[in-house]
Parts: structure tokens; sequence; C-alpha cells
């Protein structure tokens, strides 16, 4: 496999502030690329250094083999669909997806029939003599998509370019936005603070936090086998535990909370015993008043606060008999399940399902 | 009931709109229409005055009256140009180059000279220039030039004053259309392979098309109707064509002659700022938004 885009340990200050600090991956032609990380993590100056809009403090930028350190915004093989889109409000939709066509001298009729073309493949044949105040949310991406595609650029840099639209029409645009990738093959770098749109369209995802990269990987892996705390929080939803790891004669690892309660823990990879850790358990692992529970399960005894309906993805707010420690877990689909608040049910999940990572602290929202 | 109601009178209405309409009416419409009456009036041999078309015949027969307006309106032009060029720069400077602190000195660099009154402002720059001012002193001393030389009184030293005494009404219009351009455009259209000129000319100036146009109305306006900068700064050969109308009023006492020379300057400016915005494809709607 080529590779399209290769970022060398990038870094970039401003003032006494890293935004970002040494960064370094490697896109493969053709693949989607995506970036996950919350507001300010460094995401976008990351972007903004790739599209050339910031020289950067160290580190290196390569488009297919070549550096772009000295090569002018203008004049990089990437293009980017901006955050709020960046549509020319002066010209009207043929014109704007005509303007880089122009601007490397092309005319005529060759110009004509890429813009239809162009047109035709995003879905809005005939609309090239619209303003671009007369389209509605969903087409102005496309028009902002295709003003770039038409250039046929090296990587399609986006900027949270979904960010705008309401909900139904952002779940619609992800599956679009993924099938226009895999048609046209184009290399897509794509930063969100959105891990399900990450997840959904991404070939492999970078999480960044704090100007670095905490893990590269495929979704799954992001999913199920997360490298770091961070990535365990902020990629899907996660139960966090905290205590101190300790192991048994046996060899099997554990924390103890309030109460006496025991939570077994897979092995961990990093961590020694003694040490403050965080173990985390998805609420789709979890189980509710199993019948049977092989020793080696966990189990736990919570009260039932909250009944958090929402269709395919309802849950449970529990919380721990003898401590206040709370837990979400996920309510199975196949079965139903008459569960009220204050009810008292068994928790139950395999600790090979769980993650432990030593504490570090990281809060991806205000915790308590 | 309706009925009723649709006949009150407005009074809220009424007491808002009486100031306006007797100050529109009383300083502007009814001192124009006098004009416009005196300028169809003419004396004969007799002292029997009557209707005349002579006043303006006069104009067009008499070299020395329609050069100076020719004169007058081209150099009118040619200064808004300047005094645009100089602001479209500025303007981008203060708006998307400078920090937010540093912007509202550079504004208020700009507008403090404001303050101070046209005349010393013109006067200031006589010191400047005149031939024992500041600029002759400094070369002198350099011993650059020997002999210390005369550089007001021209057109160039015209076309100073007028630049710099307009700057301010191009400037504020410009700054705010410009401030309302989003900053990713120019970034979209760099990403997409424009340099800088073409993101000035498919961009920027687009853009800013309306405040660039209310700007240069207010200062071609104010700059053929000046008369102090032109007075002072102008020499013999620089008249301009308010010094005309001055001199039919106040030296020849020849009100008629006057006030057809106040109208053709009124009709023939708002001529040229009709063409301009019929150029640029501007609504006057707009532009004085």
């Amino acid at each position: 496999m080529s590779i399209d885009l290769s970022v060398k340990n990038v870094s970039k200050r401003f003032g006494s502030f890293t935004a970002v600090d040494n960064v370094s991956f490697d896109v493969e032609t053709g693949k989607f690329f995506s970036i996950l990380g919350p507001s300010g993590c460094g995401k976008t100056t990351l972007l903004r250094m790739i599209a050339g809009f910031y020289d950067f403090s160290s580190g290196s930028i390569a488009i297919r083999g070549m550096d772009m350190t000295d090569v002018e915004a203008n004049k990089r093989p990437v293009k980017l669909v901006f955050q709020h889109l960046a549509l020319f409000p002066m010209m009207d939709v043929k014109e704007n997806i005509a303007f880089g066509l122009r601007r490397r001298g092309e005319k005529g009729i060759a110009v004509r029939k890429k813009v239809e073309n162009m047109l035709e493949r995003v879905g809005l044949p005939g609309y090239g003599d619209k303003r671009i105040n007369q389209l509605s949310g969903g087409q102005m991406q496309r028009v902002a998509i295709a003003r770039c595609l038409v250039l046929e650029p090296v990587v399609l840099l986006l900027d949270e370019p979904l960010g705008a639209l309401d909900l139904k029409l952002r779940e619609h645009m992800k599956v679009e936005l993924k099938k226009l990738q895999t048609e046209i093959g184009t290399t897509f770098v794509y930063i969100t603070h959105d891990q399900s749109e990450a997840m959904v369209m991404s070939d492999y995802v970078a999480v960044m936090n704090q100007g670095r990269f905490e893990q590269v990987d495929t979704p799954q892996n992001l999913y199920y086998n997360p490298a770091t705390s961070f990535v365990a929080q902020f990629v899907g939803e996660n139960n966090k535990i905290t205590g101190k790891l300790e192991k048994d004669e046996s060899g099997r690892f554990f924390i103890i909370l309030e109460g006496g309660v025991k939570i077994w823990v897979a092995k961990p990879a990093t961590v020694g015993v003694g040490e403050q850790v965080e173990v985390f358990v998805r609420p789709g692992a979890m189980g509710i008043n199993p019948e049977t529970t092989p020793d080696s399960m966990n189990k736990v005894n919570t009260i039932v606060k909250a009944v958090l309906f929402d269709g395919g993805n309802s849950g449970l707010l529990c919380v721990m008999e003898g401590s206040s420690r709370e837990l979400i877990v996920k309510l199975p689909q196949n079965v139903p399940y008459d569960v009220r608040v204050n009810d008292r049910v068994c928790v139950a999940w395999d600790p090979s399902k769980s993650v432990c990572f030593r504490s570090a602290g990281v809060k991806t929202y205000d915790e308590l | 009931m309706m009925n009723f109601r649709k006949r009150k009178i407005k009074w809220g209405f009424v007491f808002f709109f009486t100031p306006v309409f007797l100050w529109l009416s009383l300083l502007f419409v009814m001192p124009h229409l006098e004009l416009l009456r005196l300028s169809f009036v003419g004396t004969d041999y007799y002292g029997k005055s009557g209707f005349t078309l002579g006043n303006y015949a006069a104009f067009f027969t008499e070299p020395a009256y329609w050069l100076t307006f020719a004169r007058t309106a081209t150099y009118s032009i040619v200064i808004t140009l300047i005094v645009l060029m100089i602001a479209l720069p500025m303007a981008f400077y203060i708006t998307k180059v400078v920090g937010l602190r540093v912007r509202g000195l550079l504004n208020l660099m700009v507008i403090v000279p404001f303050w101070v009154s046209v005349l010393i402002r013109v006067y200031g720059w006589m010191i400047i220039l005149r031939e024992s001012g500041i600029i002759n002193r400094v070369l002198i001393g350099l011993g650059i030039w020997k002999t210390p030389m005369e550089m007001l009184y021209n057109d160039v030293s015209l076309v100073i004053g007028l630049v710099h005494t307009n700057l301010l009404f191009m400037l504020v219009p410009i700054i705010g259309v410009m401030d309302s351009l989003d900053d990713s455009l120019i970034e979209a259209a760099s990403n997409l392979g424009a340099n800088k000129l073409m993101v000035w000319w498919k961009i920027i100036l687009p853009h800013c098309m309306s405040g660039i146009m209310s700007g240069s109305i207010i200062v071609f306006m104010l700059i053929t109707g000046s008369y102090i900068t032109p007075s002072l700064m102008g020499g013999k050969n620089s008249q301009w064509f308010t010094q005309q109308i001055y001199n039919q009023f106040i030296i020849a006492f020849n009100w008629n002659q006057g006030a057809a020379f106040g109208l053709l300057l009124l009709a023939i400016s708002s001529l040229i700022v009709w063409i301009a915005l019929k150029v640029t494809r501007q609504k006057l709607g707009e532009v004085v938004k």
C-alpha cells in the first residue's frame, strides 16, 4: 500500500502552549482516516497544518512523498471541507465548484462538463444555477464536498463538516459520506469530536487528547481493546470503577470496593499490584439477574435508580449496594424486562470483558 | 369599530415625523427650490428681471467655467480611487491581520485626528509642506537640497490634502463590511488554489462592494463639494468648482449664476454616482444600508 499522507513528529506551539505535541501518523491511499478528540485537543490545529494555514514548530508533513514544509497553502494537493463549509455566497453553485478549476487555468466546455459530472455524483444534478442561500444544509454540504473533489485532491480533509446539521440529517450524511468515499476512493482525513461519526465511517481512527495521539487503530480495536484510560472513556459508553489493584494466591487480580465487594479484573498489562487503577466495563457486557453464574464472574448487588429508555439502546442506572458507585447496564433487547426504580438487581459480568489501567485522572466530562 | 380605529391620528408618528419633515423641507427642499427658481432668473440691460436660460448657457459657453468643472469632476474621481486604494489594505490590516487589542488602538488612531477640524488638519499639512516647513528644513539640514522648494499650492498638495481629509469616510464603511467577511472564505479560496490577487478579486472585493460603494459615494460627494482644502492647499491653477460658486455668490454677487452652478454641480455629481452604481451593479438601497 502506498502512503498518501505522512505526518512525522509534528509539533505546534502557540507561545508556551503546545497545541500539537509530537504527532506522527501515516494514511494509506484510499483510506478513511479519522482524528477523534474532545474540543481543544489540537485536532483542528493539526488539520490546518496539513492544509498549510499554520506553519509547524517542528517535524515534517509529506503528501505522496513530497515534503510540504515550503509549499504554500494554495499549491498543496489537499483540499479542505470547512467546518462551516465556507461556500462563496457571491457565486452560484456551479461557480463555487468551478472556482478551483478556473484557478488552475481551465476554461470553457471542459470546466462545465466537470462541474456537471460532479453535481451528478453528489446527487445534485441541475443545481448549478442555484444561489448558495437557496440550498438546504445537506445540499450545501454536498456542494462543499463537490467543490473539493472536482479538483481530484490526493487527500480530502474534512473539519467536522456534519457538526452544524441536525441529528437525522447527520445520521444520513454519515452513511452518504462513507458511500461516496468508497465510490471515488479518495483518501479522507476526517476530524470530529463525535465518536460515533468516527467509528461508523473510518477505516482507522486516531484518538487525540491534549495534543497527543493516544491510540491509532481500527474502530473495532478502539472499542474492544482501548490502549489507554482516555480511549476507554472517550470511545463508546463505559463504566469506570476505581480502586487499588490486588492479587490473590492463585494469581487472580481484583480490587476491593467499600463494603468488601470484590471485583475480579482481567490481567492488566502495565499496572502493578498496589497501584490505583481504573477498571472499565461496557454497559453491554453486563448481564442482569443471571440465573447461573460461574464463580469467575463478577456479581454485584445494586438498586435501580433510573430506567433510561432509549429504544434499542435502553439501560438502567444502578447504584451498588453499600456504596454510592453508579453503573450503567444495558438492557438486552430480546428479553422483555420489567424493572422498576428501586428494584434490587444483580449485575454480573465476565472479568475478561473489562480493561484495567493505572489511574490517569482523565475526565471526559464533569464527573463528580 | 375598525373605521374608528383607522381614523385615529397616530400621535407617535406625528411627533417623530414632524421634526424630520421640517428639517428636510425647510433646510433642504425649500432652499433648493429657491435655488432652482433663481437659476432661471436673469436681469436684462434695463434692470428688468425675467425668465432666462442664460445662466446655464454661460456655463457651457465660458470655458473657464466648464473646464474648472471638468477638472473638479475628474480630480474627484481620481482622488476617490486613491482614497479607496489606501483604505482597502488599511481596512484589511485592521480587521483581518492584527489582534483585537491592536485593532482597537488602530481604530482609535484613525479616528482621533478627525476630532480635529478640517481647517486645523489642512494647516497641519501646510506646516509640513510649505517653503519654511518641516520637510524643507529637514532636507536642507541634511544637505540634500540647497534651497527650499515650495511644495504647496499645486495639484499634488491638493490631492494630498483631500485624500487625508476624506480617508476616514472611506475607511469606516469598508471596515464594517470587511469585518463581516468570514475568514474561512479567504482560507477556502486559498485552499482551492487562488493566489492573493485572486482572493482579493474574487472574494474580498465582491464581498466588500456595498461598503466600497457607500464609502466612495460619501467621499466623492465630500470632495466635489469641498471648499476649504482646495482653497488653502490648491494653487492658482488648481481652481475647484466650489470656488466658482463662491465667487458668483459672494464676489460677483450674482446669485442667479451661483444658483445655476450649484445645481449643475449637484446634477452632474449625482449622475456620476448613478453611473458608478450601474457599472458595479450595486443598488443604492443596499449601499446606504
